[in-house]
């Protein structure tokens, strides 16, 4: 249990200290102080902050904007349901256990052996990252404020960056990969020819249809994951060890 | 965006988020054990994250351009193969894209 709350730490650590970018980037693109405050004590789920942000500073629509976060945040509820059984909390527990199930709370939380580790491992990531990712959130926007032009600081590469090491992790399998080059073609074909924000809607739309199409993968324990986790017992736990190496 | 759409977009989005996350806390597990749903789930993340780097590097307003943040990017890769923390990669890519400028390219 000393382990999960000391794994806890380091990621919260690790995480929170980016919350820096996202707040610099934030208010670079044209969303206030507390707006950007607003973002990560409400919506807090960061690939969703910075997916939101992005189309905000492309120029995108409001509703391109919701629809790129809020599929993003689709993985949650897989999430939600993965540590939900392993938390046993109701009442506004419960509530407070929703807002903070994201990647690196649902990833320590089940790479515990016991109960009370895994317990203890979910509300040290949860609530450390929750106080150190706004913390540094505010940072990054009060120095973001102050920094002038973005691009003399490299800010419009680091937002490229920050977007290629969230899915690092995720493209260990082959399907992951394929799924990655269709979105590279699609969203590239589409930047001249629709509005900002479109590009990545039409890469997850190519992405659900593959999902639905395809069946299990054939060669998961190849792959070095079986990622896929649609065996009994096993369900959600692949998609999470995936994110485990999230924000070391 | 005007600062009342900016707002509704803002908390919008934010009331989403909480409705997926606790959804997932309240629905019986046995909805989502489908291989298909998870399957599905997860190649939806990748394709918009993948998305969001190609639009975030290679994207002007609708004009695609190669500039500063291409090998910005490919710094990035090279450190995540090397396994680099996070905050390590963004600021690499930041600082590559912000030498280049100084530089006078891109």
């Amino acid at each position: 249990m000393r382990a999960a709350v000391r794994q806890g730490t380091s990621v919260a650590v690790a995480t929170g200290l980016y919350g820096i970018s996202f707040g610099a980037l934030s208010v670079v693109a044209g969303v206030s102080v507390p707006q950007t405050m607003a973002l990560s004590l409400l919506l807090f789920s960061g690939g969703s902050q910075f997916a939101l942000i992005g189309v905000v500073a492309a120029g995108g629509s409001p509703l391109a904007a919701v629809a790129t976060s809020t599929m993003l945040g689709v993985r949650n509820t897989l999430y939600g349901a993965v540590v939900s059984p392993l938390l046993g909390v109701r009442g506004w527990r419960r509530l407070a256990a929703a807002q903070l199930t994201i990647d690196e709370s649902t990833a320590v939380a089940v790479g515990q052996r016991d109960p009370a580790a895994t317990r203890a491992g979910f509300w040290t990531t949860g609530v450390g990252v929750f106080v150190l990712w706004n913390a540094f959130t505010l940072v990054g926007a009060l120095a973001g404020d102050a920094l002038g032009d973005p691009r003399a600081w490299g800010l419009d590469a680091a937002a490229g960056a920050a977007f290629l090491a969230l899915v690092w992790p995720r493209l260990a399998e082959r399907r992951a990969q394929l799924v990655a080059a269709l979105a590279v073609a699609v969203s590239a074909a589409l930047i001249p020819l629709v509005p900002a924000g479109v590009p990545v809607l039409a890469a997850a739309a190519v992405a659900i249809v593959v999902g639905l199409v395809s069946g299990p993968p054939r060669t998961a324990a190849a792959t070095g994951g079986g990622t896929d986790g649609d065996t009994d017992g096993r369900r959600g736990r692949g998609a999470v060890d995936e994110d485990a190496e999230e924000g070391r | 965006m005007t600062t009342t759409v900016l707002w509704a977009t803002v908390l919008v989005a934010s009331l989403a988020s909480f409705a997926l996350k606790l959804a997932g806390h309240l629905i019986p597990e046995h909805w989502l054990a489908a291989g298909r749903v998870q399957r599905t789930s997860t190649l939806v993340t990748v394709a918009l994250l993948v998305s969001l780097v190609v639009v975030q590097t290679f994207a002007d307003g609708q004009a695609v351009v190669v500039d500063a943040r291409v090998p910005a990017l490919a710094v990035a890769a090279l450190a995540l193969a090397l396994r680099a923390p996070f905050i390590l990669v963004v600021v690499l890519a930041a600082a590559t894209a912000a030498g280049l400028r100084a530089l006078g390219w891109g």
